[in-house]
């Protein structure tokens, strides 16, 4: 009879910026939450993969930013947090949003601009949006003041929620978040700002555009924090302390390093920055499904033929959920002036003068 | 009773913060100091630094702050020093919170008010004076309110506040200081103002100017000098950019036959150039006399040395000027 409870260890330290106490990186796991997590992160690849195979087919137009290779990061962190916290991040988004609640239909029909879309065909691939889930931004490092403000209402309601405000290596230069940090600190806002590190910003490793990479340092006053994002018990037991910390001490600086497997968007064909061997490198030996695959036959929480059985039960609902995704309807027309504002907006003009929407 | 515009924008913030405890004051200087240019003042004694928040010099960190403070439930009132400096968090008026209802299908709601000076000052050369309601009122998601009198202010900013929707305010810093006469209603805690609807400031037969904020004041003015000549203006004040009321504006021009807009903005792509547009594809073309004529300020950068400062804002003899080539008076 196996446990259905298990300890298990982050595989690397974290590192402290300004912080003596950090978490200890051993927490318990049960056999039901680890199924969850492999099955989240296991959904999670299998629907960016589809996701990039229906690019290709031309289903999905424009911007199209896909998260394999992070699934710990945003498992682990939905995990951690406390039901009062809220959290937003920038374009690379859908993992987010499938941790938020929503399906691979609606993930994948927001990615086709249909009807069953999470943001009913309005938003696309950069723009999920929920209770306490703020977005889905797709300007680089807009997000970052916005998750300080919504910190700021956590803080003048006092209802004990932090907000998690996710940002790239990319967007940890832009001076937006330098202004955030402030204020944070100033105010001691409940925010946890999240540089997820996957080494890229687009097609410049970190270290050509940032003169320092250690990303948990660069918040000076605000104290940081270093997380393997490879390594989903790191992720976890980081976020449950720094949510803590957060609520009763004010911002802090997460950053969660990890590797994103394809390139920028689908418009990048990844063949110049980087070689297929550093990718495949990281596949093979920190790749945070794999990584957690062996902590749960470890702790006999599963056998190989059984998490090869679900593998394959996820590969099938994908599908099976993109094909749903692809039969829904177009979004209807009357959407298209619905959301200007809150009420109904008359008389919006169209392409031509004879062409005017809700006509008065 | 006459009051002043910075006190009727006070008293627009101090009766709404009274009313709704998620309504909170921030930006530059508005606690302490009371306002870089004292519209704030009075409001931190009575409300608390809880609720009127001294930011640091960082437009786009608090501008995105203050957007997302609204849409984490709050009900903020961004101040800018000026509107210049609003260019520094444009991207969190435009694309923060004037999308968010949109790309979100509705689930985000971003009730803010972003409000300050904007537009012509004097002697501050050309990073800070100029006019950004062409650019504002051209973005769908937003709404722009332009006041001009203190009941528009008291009223305009109101609704702004009540509004559920981001909104942006644009003052005029030389309004700030003037006086104009308020009625009781006007005065009382529970007026407000439709966003959206224009007024006709003065009654008139012959021509139509129409104008916003300080340019009103033009308006108005050159309206009463070409009465003594036998000229009669109808003077509409929009109040509002977007949504503009193009129904006063057609009305008025079916009546009048002929339109004059009046701005402190430039000419290209402005809101005069919109009302010409409007007035092209409406009904009301059938209905001019003449062609429709801008006054605007000129198409320069705004130059420091008084002299020249004077050739590139409008005023009530350039209105005057316009109004009898178009007459051939």
């Amino acid at each position: 009879w196996a446990s259905d409870v298990a300890t298990f260890t982050a595989k690397q330290e974290y590192k402290g910026h300004k912080i003596d106490d950090l978490p200890s990186g051993t927490a318990e796991f049960t056999k039901e939450e680890a199924w969850k997590y492999f099955k989240d992160m296991s959904v999670i690849r299998r629907m960016e993969t589809t996701a990039g195979e229906l690019y290709r087919s031309k289903y999905i137009r424009g911007f199209c930013h896909l998260y394999s290779g992070q699934e710990a990061v945003c498992v682990g962190m939905m995990a951690g947090m406390k039901p009062e916290d809220s959290f937003i991040t920038a374009y690379r988004c859908h993992g987010w949003a499938y941790c938020h609640g929503y399906s691979v239909k609606q993930i994948l029909a927001e990615l086709f601009g249909n009807s069953a879309g999470a943001s009913q065909g309005l938003g696309g691939s950069m723009h999920f949006y929920g209770d306490k889930f703020y977005g889905g931004n797709g300007i680089v490092g807009a997000q970052v003041p916005v998750g300080a403000g919504v910190a700021l209402a956590h803080q003048y309601a006092n209802d004990n929620g932090v907000c998690f405000t996710m940002y790239g290596d990319g967007a940890a230069n832009q001076g937006q978040v330098f202004e955030a940090y402030n204020m944070a600190k100033l105010w001691n806002l409940p925010c946890v700002f999240v540089c997820e590190n996957n080494k890229y910003g687009m097609g410049t490793s970190a270290s050509r555009a940032a003169a320092s990479v250690d990303y948990y340092t660069r918040g000076d006053y605000v104290p940081g924090i270093w997380v393997d994002g490879m390594d989903i018990v790191a992720v976890r037991e980081a976020t449950k302390w720094a949510s803590e910390y957060a609520s009763k001490n004010g911002p802090l600086v997460m950053e969660v390093e990890t590797y994103r497997y394809h390139g920028h968007s689908m418009s990048d064909p990844d063949t110049t920055y980087r070689t297929r061997d550093d990718i495949k490198k990281v596949r093979t030996t920190f790749d945070p499904i794999l990584l957690f695959r062996n902590h749960m036959v470890e702790a006999g929480f599963a056998t190989e033929d059984e998490l090869k059985a679900a593998e394959k039960e996820i590969r099938a609902s994908v599908k099976a959920e993109a094909d749903e995704a692809l039969a829904a309807p177009p979004t209807s027309q009357d959407l298209l002036t619905k959301f200007i504002h809150i009420e109904e907006t008359n008389n919006v003009r169209g392409c031509d003068l004879y062409t005017v929407y809700n006509q008065k | 009773q006459t009051v002043a515009v910075r006190d009727a924008l006070n008293a627009a913030m101090d009766e709404m913060m009274k009313k709704d405890d998620k309504v909170i004051v921030m930006g530059e200087e508005v606690g302490q100091y009371h306002g870089a240019y004292k519209v704030t003042r009075g409001l931190l004694e009575k409300y608390g630094e809880k609720r009127v928040i001294d930011t640091p010099i960082t437009e786009m960190g608090f501008g995105g702050l203050a957007v997302g403070a609204g849409l984490g439930g709050l009900r903020p009132v961004c101040e800018f020093m000026t509107f210049n400096f609003a260019m520094q968090a444009i991207d969190h008026i435009v694309n923060s919170a004037a999308k968010a209802h949109y790309m979100s299908s509705g689930i985000m709601k971003c009730p803010i008010v972003f409000r300050g000076p904007n537009g012509m000052s004097t002697g501050v050369a050309a990073q800070h004076s100029q006019c950004f309601a062409a650019w504002y009122s051209s973005c769908p998601g937003l709404k722009v309110v332009a006041p001009w009198s203190s009941e528009d202010c008291k009223g305009l900013l109101k609704a702004a506040i009540a509004d559920p929707n981001p909104v942006v305010c644009l003052e005029n810093e030389l309004m700030y200081g003037q006086e104009f006469e308020m009625s009781d209603e006007a005065l009382a805690e529970d007026f407000i103002l439709p966003i959206g609807k224009a007024k006709i400031e003065r009654e008139g037969t012959d021509v139509t100017l129409v104008a916003h904020s300080i340019a009103v004041g033009f308006a108005v003015e050159a309206a009463k000098e070409l009465e003594n000549e036998g000229i009669s203006c109808e003077v509409v004040n929009l109040r509002t950019l977007r949504p503009l009321d193009t129904e006063t504006i057609i009305n008025s021009v079916k009546k009048t036959n002929r339109l004059v807009t009046v701005e402190g903005g430039w000419p290209q792509c402005g809101i005069g150039s919109e009302i010409c547009a409007v007035v092209m594809e409406s009904e009301a073309f059938d209905h001019l006399d003449a062609p429709v004529h801008r006054v605007t300020g000129a198409d320069v950068p705004t130059p420091y040395a008084k002299n020249l400062e004077d050739l590139v804002f409008p005023n009530a003899s350039n209105v005057v000027r316009t109004v009898k080539g178009m007459l051939n008076l």
